[in-house]
């Protein structure tokens, strides 16, 4: 495509060309190949499936919190799932929970969060005009509207939607008759599923191959903000993990289909033994774990990347260890895909292999650990500014220490045997990677928001809504533990067969309001943000005075960016209250040579360099901006 | 209960009226100010509260774990339980021990360092010999909980002692059925899922002659204080077999038998005088989704004194026994063999008027055989 050519471009800046072409509504809101909009687009489509899977969540919410509540006033919503009693259908409850699964951790935190900040902030951050393939990245977008549709159209279909765990299991899920979720709406998951895939595969390889070939002149890797690193490390764990998901699903779709037999072996169901003889229903979960591990860093990653950028700049301070938050990325994104079988301890794979994944698990928690104290450090002697993003990057780091700390429990495969499925479980990955991803999010969104809009939100309602999901979160997932410590499985739909006199009846009555209550506080957000669209304060160009590229473009980013030419980058980006300098912060395009009364003795000699990263100018490649190319 | 969900409730909504006034009251101070990030009253709120909020948590926590401790599940009836729930307990204590130190530290140099205008943060971006310790420290602690955590997984995860009792259990939608060796000798006889049908459950092969005496129930019997090697199975979906009490989990896949091997050291009657309740009962439940029945896919369990299980065995009838038309499945060589198990099984539990059925049976069992 001419869209994705890159130009050496040897001209002076007058002669960039980089005007404003005039694009029709579909080329600009729709059919959009600009990486800001797509961003957009990215972020609000996450936004509207973030409250379709809380909403999902309440429901089952419902039915565990008040198990002898009258649903017959949401007969109107969900029809015959509501049964003659007035109750939820369980063959529901377990969609319910699968749906839910499935769209927070791909459709919201996958989709919603790299599509959102990658495609947002990676050319914004690395000084490019677009993403290298503006055609692709359309594309990419587009492959998870119609994977959406499809996920969400199989809520409607009268036999349900997949209702196998979000983990869709084999043979449940590859045998119609097992279940009425395995029917229509495994297929549509399948399909949809494939699609997203694909999507998040366009959309990793273009964020890769932006981020090493479109960098301005003078960012070199050691001066990326940890977002670029965060991002770039989440699109290489997604384009290596992803295809095998998608092999797994195919494999699936032939056990499903065409009567083969990858994961199906010896069955009888149905009152008829199958034929198929010699699968590996263990197969599809070695497969399925191969990236639904790296899956959880894929989540957790750009949310961390985020949070490292929010609290250097609002604490004024300098990350602390930025080398150490690269290896420790780089050793989480390493170990994150050999580390996958500890969700398999009990599935009767060799307890060898249990003890090697045991050990390589525990590693994990040395660069997650580390995280944490250089987060903690950073915030040591800062001036700490509270915005909301702020204030949701130190819930984030809460959330991240509240939930890790519990893997360290379930990664062992010793206590592992009794804790695996149930709610101890829930509550770790809801807290490690739910809820700390979502933060992220948030963090981000609250911080970007006057780049991608131009106004600022509210911070008052930023404030309520911070605290209220910050307490609230807690409130619903810490009570968790308990209930799992006591041994209660997940995915019950009722605990009445299971423990009669200990149901933990009054703390589930808690955590269902505590998980209203949180719900609610989302729609004090979504108010927030889309009024804050049309009508919020003007912002100012930098706000939150960051040193990072996006605060040198104009208030409200024009089509590729900068008006000028891209500015060149000559130091780190975390250079906040430099001892010496005038401001409590020196942009990344602040040359050494400005800033003489603040320059450590290392930095001086790099005034030389100076000269040859201006050099490097005529020879920047540059993406054109035009919708047609240069 | 609705007290507590009032509290919170009450909490929830003070808190939000509390920022809400105080920050209209500061909106309005400097709507006029030029950036909108300049700190003022409501930075100074948020810094006290991150404090507050983690201390009133902290409190919440204590109380709530004091709470639920009652209901969590009582000493585990299982030799290997003991061992991992005393490391479970000792792990929680370190690693709650870890929360509360950094969680401190978060909200104490959130709350301390808070913005003002007279200070500026300090220059502070690395400290290598910090990092090496943070480093280094976790993982040491990691490499002692690995260690300790990988030598019991070794030892539960162990091949069964030789003379461990074998019990098989089969999960099916929705529900679970156990199969035992029978009195004659601790071998089950082999199977294959094309022989189940409605009465042949979990497909016996009646051709092995160990299966002559296998006892199919539906209720879980376990001898206490002798190893149990419980051999697993599914007929169509995943299921698991998760024995709470017993600490006990195994997933149960179709087409690939698992196991799990444990030594039960309280009987039922124990645990009904230690828990002081006289209705307490084990249970299996399954742990692994596999449809709509899944929450009530559940087996009642007994533990017996290893004699009174032997006992209870004897008045058993085997599987061949009580569905005698199976004889004619029964190859001719082994004929003679399977009759005496058939006739001592309704000689030993007198029954139901089986009498003339069983000389069909094994009437048509052996022209079966002749084909």
């Amino acid at each position: 495509m001419a869209t994705a050519a890159l130009t050496h471009d040897a001209h002076d800046a007058h002669e960039h060309e980089h005007e404003h072409h005039e694009q029709n509504f579909i080329q600009k809101y729709v059919f959009s190949e600009d990486h800001k909009m797509i961003a957009k687009q990215y972020l609000i489509t996450g936004i509207i499936w973030a409250f379709i899977g809380g909403l999902l969540s309440i429901l089952f919410r419902l039915q565990l919190g008040f198990p002898d509540m009258k649903l017959d006033g949401l007969r109107w919503l969900l029809g015959e799932w509501i049964n003659p009693e007035g109750k939820l259908e369980s063959e529901f409850y377990l969609a319910l929970v699968t749906m839910h699964g499935t769209i927070m951790v791909f459709f919201v935190l996958t989709a919603g969060l790299s599509g959102t900040f990658s495609n947002f902030l990676i050319p914004l951050q690395i000084g490019a005009r677009d993403m290298a393939s503006g055609f692709l990245n359309m594309l990419s977008y587009w492959f998870f509207l119609v994977a959406s549709i499809i996920m969400l159209s199989s809520l409607f279909i009268s036999t349900g939607p997949a209702a196998g765990g979000w983990v869709i299991y084999p043979p449940l899920s590859a045998i119609p008759t097992a279940s009425n979720g395995s029917g229509m709406g495994m297929s549509l998951w399948l399909v949809a599923m494939a699609l997203f895939i694909v999507s998040q595969l366009m959309g990793g390889l273009n964020y890769v191959t932006t981020i090493i070939n479109l960098r301005t002149r003078g960012l070199s890797f050691s001066k990326l903000p940890l977002t670029i690193w965060s991002f770039f490390l989440t699109a290489v764990l997604g384009i290596l993990s992803f295809p095998v998901l998608l092999s797994a699903a195919l494999l699936l779709i032939f056990d499903r289909n065409f009567g083969t037999s990858f994961y199906i072996s010896e069955i009888y169901i149905g009152g008829e033994a199958l034929p198929q003889q010699g699968g590996s229903a263990i197969l599809f979960q070695h497969l399925f774990w191969f990236l639904g591990h790296p899956e959880v860093y894929i989540v957790l990653l750009p949310a961390l990347g985020i949070t490292s950028e929010v609290i250097a700049t609002n604490a004024r301070k300098p990350i602390f260890g930025y080398r150490a938050m690269i290896g420790s990325m780089l050793g989480i994104t390493l170990l994150a895909f050999i580390v996958w079988a500890h969700h398999m301890f009990v599935t009767g794979m060799n307890p060898f292999l249990g003890s090697v994944f045991m050990f390589l698990t525990l590693i994990i928690a040395v660069p997650s650990a580390v995280k944490g104290f250089n987060y903690i450090t950073t915030l040591w002697r800062g001036n700490i500014v509270f915005t909301p993003a702020m204030l949701f990057s130190i819930g984030l780091v809460s959330l991240f220490i509240a939930g890790g700390v519990t893997g360290i429990i379930l990664g062992n495969a010793a206590l592992d045997i009794q804790l695996h499925d149930t709610y101890f479980v829930v509550a770790h990955f809801h807290l490690v990677m739910g809820s700390a991803s979502f933060f992220g999010l948030m963090a981000g969104v609250y911080h970007w928001f006057p780049k991608m809009y131009g106004r600022m939100m509210n911070n008052t309602l930023g404030y309520i809504h911070f605290w209220l999901s910050f307490i609230g979160v807690f409130c619903v997932f810490f009570p968790m533990h308990y209930i799992g410590i006591a041994g209660f499985p997940r995915r019950y739909y009722s605990f009445s067969t299971y423990d009669m006199t200990n149901s933990f009846a009054d703390l589930n009555q808690f955590i269902s309001v505590a998980a209203i209550i949180t719900f609610a506080a989302q729609g004090i957000f979504a108010f927030n943000f889309f009024y804050s669209i049309f009508k919020g304060k003007k912002s100012v160009q930098n706000p939150w005075r960051s040193t990072t590229l996006e605060w040198t473009t104009p208030v409200v980013v024009g089509h590729g960016n900068w008006e000028g030419p891209i500015p060149a980058v000559y130091r780190w980006p975390y250079d906040f209250s430099k001892p010496g300098a005038v401001e409590d912060f020196i942009p990344q395009t602040v040359p050494f040579s400005a800033t003489p009364e603040s320059n450590l003795p290392e930095e001086n000699e790099q005034i030389a360099l100076e000269k040859t990263i201006e050099e490097l100018h005529p020879y920047q490649k540059e993406v054109s901006a035009k919708s047609g190319g240069h | 209960m609705v007290y507590i969900v009032g509290l919170l409730a009450a909490v929830l909504l003070v808190l939000t009226l509390v920022v809400l006034n105080r920050m209209s009251v500061f909106t309005k101070g400097f709507a006029s100010a030029q950036d909108a990030n300049t700190p003022g009253m409501a930075n100074k709120i948020n810094a006290a509260l991150l404090p507050i909020v983690f201390l009133l948590g902290s409190a919440a926590g204590v109380w709530s774990f004091v709470e639920a401790a009652p209901k969590f599940l009582p000493s585990p009836s299982s030799e290997h339980g003991v061992h991992t729930d005393t490391m479970f307990w000792w792990f929680m204590a370190i690693v709650t021990t870890a929360f509360f130190l950094t969680s401190i530290l978060l909200f104490v140099f959130a709350f301390k360092y808070q913005y003002d205008p007279k200070r500026r943060a300090t220059f502070y971006p690395v400290n290598h010999r910090l990092e090496l310790a943070w480093t280094v420290v976790p993982a040491i602690v990691m490499a002692i909980m690995v260690f300790m955590g990988w030598r019991v997984w070794r030892d539960i995860t162990s091949e069964a002692p030789a003379d461990a009792y074998v019990i098989e259990v089969t999960g099916k939608q929705f529900n679970w059925i156990a199969r035992y060796p029978g009195v004659d000798n601790n071998k089950l006889g082999s199977y294959n899922y094309k022989l189940i049908d409605a009465t042949n459950e979990v497909g016996i092969d009646m051709t092995d002659e160990n299966s002559f005496d296998d006892v199919i129930s539906n209720t879980l019997y376990i001898p206490k204080g002798v190893p149990v090697l419980l051999k697993i199975r599914a007929r169509d979906v995943l299921h698991s077999v998760f024995l709470p009490h017993l600490r006990v989990k195994m997933d149960a896949v179709p087409g690939m038998p698992t196991k799990f091997w444990f030594k039960a050291t309280k009987s039922t009657d124990e645990m009904k005088a230690e828990t002081n309740d006289p209705k307490f009962e084990y249970r299996l439940n399954c742990t692994e989704i596999c449809g709509q029945g899944h929450f009530s896919m559940k087996m009642n369990v007994v533990v017996l004194e290893e004699e009174d299980f032997q006992a209870w065995l004897k008045t058993q009838k085997s599987f061949l026994a009580t569905n005698a038309s199976y004889l004619d499945r029964v190859p001719a060589r082994l004929k003679a063999k399977a009759m005496k198990y058939t006739e001592s099984g309704s000689e030993e539990a007198p029954a139901e008027g089986e009498a003339p059925a069983d000389s069909t049976a094994s009437a048509s069992a052996a022209t079966a055989s002749l084909r």
